[in-house]
């Protein structure tokens, strides 16, 4: 036996994993397991009781209606890669999530676990702050909706409480023919990032930018929103020489340095990173601005 | 500790257990069913040792517990050969090409592959690099597996009218 003692409880409805919960001491929910489990293979952990919530299908699903695109907390990362509709919509998931573990990781990993375990390296929160995406927690005390900025509380800490769940994750889109770049620096394919940047972008006319979010996930404590860089380039001609002047603000990221990389050298792939991203997305954006 | 009573098909057949809430997959597959070609490496998901299909899709199985199988269909290793003994066309690419030293990877491999093939039936070396970066092998340097790869696609591509 790898995992410490645990009782396994499976829940079948919200309610009912709300209710457990609330009621079962030192509760973990169990979603994909891709890191949870491994956690509980180290004994890093030793919840008392697992709350499995992979027998609840109302928490999977895709739908984009109105602009926003909702996922499903217990959506599987592969069927949002997979889906052509996210592709259409949405294009930097299909490419921000190749990068997302691997396929076997991906088939059961979900997007509402990547953002509760919110490994700082990880894609997943990255590209819910890059789009101020909108997560729905359910407990006890109702239903309430979190702006991924507060979502996000610190190094692997969420806003979520012990006895709620999140249930979905609405992501804003951004108008169709935007550009979309994503850049990662691992070792080997699928592993945790040294430093990944994501970003989306639009422009007028005269290729003057009028609209960019830049997440940087992998160099700080959390994925974060790198909002001196998107100001740098605001009305400017999208170019090098804006985007260098953008990657400078890299040198500002409170980064933390470990075993992989330093501080020091995260924030220089970041700004490596933060040029080819938005160098993809220029070339992305329909021409027609 | 509680057992829970589990009804699944391995390899197409029905099983029934009682499995311990914490009794991994992998443990449960090599333990309590005896089916030992599924190895287990690094237990925390990433060597991809462990790698078998859950409802025809794959997945590590230290990252599951036996208990979340219920109902559910698993293959493994021992599924893939025919009822006669046949290997299947990616077992048999990887015996002629050398497509393995110690074995220790090699049912994760088959199992990646087995996926991988389905959905991609003429890939590139580079996608079939991909598609094995979640497996470990630390005998062959991965050139005699992604040659078995294409070769097995070639077969499976000849056997399908």
């Amino acid at each position: 036996m790898k995992p410490p003692p645990f009782a396994y409880h499976s829940a079948t409805s919200i309610p009912e994993a709300i209710q457990l919960l609330s009621k079962l001491e030192n509760a973990k929910l169990l979603a994909g397991g891709q890191s949870l489990m491994a956690m509980l293979n180290l004994r890093y952990l030793h919840p008392e009781n697992l709350v499995d919530i992979n027998r609840i299908p109302e928490l999977s699903g895709i739908t984009i209606d109105q602009g926003r695109l909702r996922i499903g907390a217990m959506t599987r990362q592969q069927a949002i890669k997979a889906s052509a509709e996210v592709k259409a919509a949405a294009p930097i998931f299909a490419e921000t999530l190749a990068y997302v573990g691997h396929r076997q990781t991906r088939n059961r990993g979900t997007i509402g676990g990547s953002l509760c375990h919110l490994d700082p390296a990880a894609e997943l929160p990255a590209l819910a702050l890059l789009h101020d995406a909108m997560v729905t927690v359910a407990g006890p005390r109702g239903e309430r909706k979190i702006e991924m900025a507060a979502f996000i509380v610190d190094y692997m800490t969420t806003a979520v409480q012990a006895d709620e769940l999140v249930t979905l994750i609405e992501f804003p889109l951004w108008r169709a023919g935007h550009g979309y770049g994503f850049a990662e620096f691992a070792r080997r394919h699928g592993d945790f990032a040294i430093a990944a940047v994501a970003c989306l972008m639009e422009s007028d006319s005269e290729g003057r930018m009028t609209r960019v979010a830049i997440s940087v996930a992998g160099v700080a404590a959390t994925a974060i929103r790198l909002t001196a860089a998107e100001a740098a380039l605001i009305g400017k001609v999208a170019g090098p020489e804006a985007f260098a002047a953008a990657a400078a603000c890299c040198a500002d990221i409170a980064a933390v340095g470990d075993v992989h990389g330093s501080a020091e050298y995260r924030k220089k792939v970041a700004a490596v990173m933060l040029r080819r991203a938005l160098t993809d997305a220029q070339s992305r954006m329909a021409k027609n601005g | 500790m509680t057992l829970h009573n589990i009804k699944l098909t391995v390899n197409g057949l029905p099983v029934e257990a009682a499995v311990d809430d914490r009794l991994t997959l992998a443990d449960f597959l090599r333990h309590q069913l005896n089916l030992t070609g599924t190895h287990i490496g690094c237990e925390h998901g990433v060597c991809g040792a462990c790698t078998i299909l859950v409802d025809n899709v794959s997945a590590r199985s230290c990252l599951m517990l036996a208990v979340q199988t219920d109902g559910l269909a698993v293959r493994t290793v021992e599924g893939l050969q025919a009822t006669d003994g046949t290997l299947h066309p990616l077992q048999a690419a990887f015996r002629d090409n050398h497509g393995l030293q110690c074995g220790y990877c090699t049912p994760g491999m088959l199992m990646t592959l087995v996926e991988f093939l389905g959905e991609n039936p003429q890939p590139s070396a580079a996608d079939v690099r991909e598609a094995i970066s979640g497996n470990l092998c630390r005998c062959t340097g991965y050139q005699r597996i992604v040659e078995s790869a294409l070769d097995a696609a070639k077969r499976l591509n000849e056997q399908e009218p």
